[in-house]
């Protein structure tokens, strides 16, 4: 287990190279001198001056590259150009938000998700089922920043019950979630069904039947833990994908985050903090990734084995 | 050529595929006709008469601006369909190509093209898109790019998967033998045999790549104003939600319309050419 865990901790490196250079080449392939791109406004010439020296820009891009890499490894991202702060200070400032968001939304997801689709698999055909399979539809369709502005508009502006915006108090985080995981329950729901379905029809269950197993007992000691393989190999697979969820629905209940940071950064060119959130958010998505593969492997020796 | 109908009408012909036939031509002939069926111009503001409800003149209400919101999203139709359309088709046909060719030669450029998928899959499409939009820039060309790019793993993915299945056939083999050169094989024999999974990927696909712009829309990094598009007015109907949530509520509606009735008929061009298996192999 150790063993796999290295082994795809090592496999990381070469992904997080590739893309951090992706996330370098943002201020020399956007139009204009880079260092007009990364210095704040009315800075002096000796302040240019000062930053072309400290990110080596009269140097060759790959030695600009292993400098801007060997600073934002050890936790320098440069200045904010409007925000005239670190980057460093405000990415830390936001991951908590986005970590409660997502954690959330992933639990969220998986837990009704897996409960959603096992229902509709024991009462497969029943209105339960129909009932589920309208939901999957509409929560894999339904695009999810409109999601939430309409639970803004019934639950926030209507009913008063939670805050319209913001993250001043817990209960700030409800809608925001339930907008993230109702595409995910979706997701996983729709998994979980079919998985229980496939593993319905299997010989070992035909013979529980035939021993007189209660059915209900057959269900969710036998069929459902078997299916729940396919989900984590979904989930794992998709973490990643809730993490990007989460960007967007950070932006529209306008709670702070890492998702609002790059949205608001992005529109206002401030270069530097699109590419120390963009960084973040691409080391998130990878441990979501890595995170989902060890659950897989833990829960499946043919995994960690490596056996197909 | 007549055959590649018959999958076709046989999914129009469900009741599912033919009622979703029947929203994406009305989707498509508002695209196409916009300036013909819009009642009013997308662009022509009447501040006295801004925010204003859905009533007999207006029967999705007015945005801000006092403009009629059910021309603007009619007009919208044509922004959203232009990008999802052509940045699918632009994706598709790259994918098709890297995948029969990754497939089909193996060797380094095989590794290299996996590798690269392989790197992009694990993310997801916005923060791709939102990479490139951050190099490139806002605008409708640059979401246009940044979707075809965010999509390129899906469909090269499928197509490998299609060919290296096909590539070792006796047909195959026998073509190879009749002196048949490299391209010939690919472009004639076995792209054609992969093709309908990767079509109809690329139609659920379109759904998605229509949330995706939509999405960016909504952020303020698509059209800009006073283009209209589904997500930048819906953006814009934030600062209302108060007194006006129509401008939130119809274009979301129409995106949702949209969206459900291209998986709809996707799925039931699935059934009709009897290919679920070859799209889950992936």
């Amino acid at each position: 287990m150790v063993s796999f865990f290295l082994k795809r901790l090592l496999l990381l490196i070469p992904v997080f190279l590739a893309v951090s250079v992706v996330i370098f080449m943002i201020v020399h392939l956007v139009p204009g001198d880079p260092i007009d791109n990364l210095v704040q406004i009315n800075s002096s010439p000796e302040q240019k001056a000062a930053l072309a020296a400290k990110y080596g820009l009269d140097k060759p891009l790959y030695q600009q590259y292993a400098i801007w890499l060997g600073n934002a490894l050890t936790g320098d991202l440069g200045d904010a150009i409007i925000l005239r702060r670190p980057v460093a200070d405000l990415i830390a400032q936001n991951i908590p938000h986005s970590l409660s968001l997502g954690a959330l939304a992933l639990l969220f997801s998986t837990v009704v998700g897996i409960a959603t689709g096992a229902l509709a698999a024991i009462y497969k055909g029943s209105w339960i089922d129909r009932t589920t399979m309208t939901l999957i539809l509409l929560g894999s369709t339904v695009p999810s920043f409109w999601l939430g502005l309409l639970l803004i508009m019934l639950f926030a502006v209507q009913l008063g019950w939670f805050p319209v915006s913001g993250a001043r108090s817990w209960d700030a985080l409800i809608l925001p979630v339930l907008t993230i995981g109702l595409g995910g329950v979706a997701l996983v729901a729709r998994v979980t069904r079919v998985a229980m379905m496939e593993t319905a029809r299997k010989d070992f269950v035909m013979m529980l039947h035939a021993k007189g197993v209660p059915p209900w007992q057959i269900e969710l000691r036998h069929v459902l833990r078997h299916a729940l393989l396919p989900v984590v190999t979904i989930l794992s697979l998709r973490i990643g994908w809730i993490l990007g969820g989460a960007v967007t629905v950070e932006f529209v209940f306008a709670r702070p985050g890492l998702g609002s940071l790059l949205i608001t950064s992005l529109n206002q060119r401030d270069y530097p903090v699109v590419q120390g959130a963009l960084l973040m958010l691409a080391i998130a998505v990878m441990l979501g990734t890595l995170l989902g593969d060890i659950i897989q492997a833990a829960m499946d020796p043919r995994v960690r084995e490596g056996i197909k | 050529m007549m055959a590649a109908f018959e999958p076709i009408k046989t999914a129009i012909r469900s009741p599912r595929g033919g009622a979703s036939a029947a929203v994406l031509l009305l989707v498509v002939a508002c695209a196409l006709f916009a300036p013909l069926i819009a009642p009013y111009a997308y662009d022509i503001q009447n501040l006295p008469g801004s925010n204003a409800e859905p009533s007999a003149a207006h029967w999705m209400g007015t945005d801000e601006f006092g403009r009629d919101l059910m021309s603007r999203i009619i007009y919208g139709a044509r922004t959203s369909l232009t990008v999802a359309v052509t940045a699918i088709s632009i994706s598709v046909v790259a994918g098709l190509s890297l995948g029969a060719m990754a497939a089909y030669f193996g060797g380094w450029f095989d590794r290299t093209v996996t590798a690269v998928v392989d790197l992009t899959w694990s993310f997801p499409e916005i923060l791709i898109a939102l990479i490139l939009i951050a190099i490139i820039g806002p605008g409708v060309g640059s979401v246009m790019v940044a979707v075809s790019i965010a999509y390129l793993a899906q469909f090269t993915r499928l197509t490998r998967a299609q060919i290296m299945a096909l590539k070792n056939e006796t047909f195959v083999e026998a073509t190879t033998n009749l002196g048949a050169g490299h391209f010939h094989i690919i472009f004639r024999h076995l792209l054609p045999n992969a093709l309908a999974p990767v079509i109809v990927a690329g139609m659920l696909a379109t759904g998605d790549a229509i949330i995706l712009e939509a999405t960016l829309g909504f952020f303020g990094l698509g059209a800009q104003p006073p283009t209209p598009s589904w997500g930048a007015m819906m953006s814009s109907g934030t600062a209302q939600i108060f007194i006006a949530p129509w401008i939130i509520i119809f274009p979301g509606l129409a995106i949702a319309m949209t969206v459900i009735s291209i998986n709809l008929f996707g799925d039931a061009l699935i059934e009709a050419l009897d290919i679920r298996n070859r799209l889950r192999s992936v």
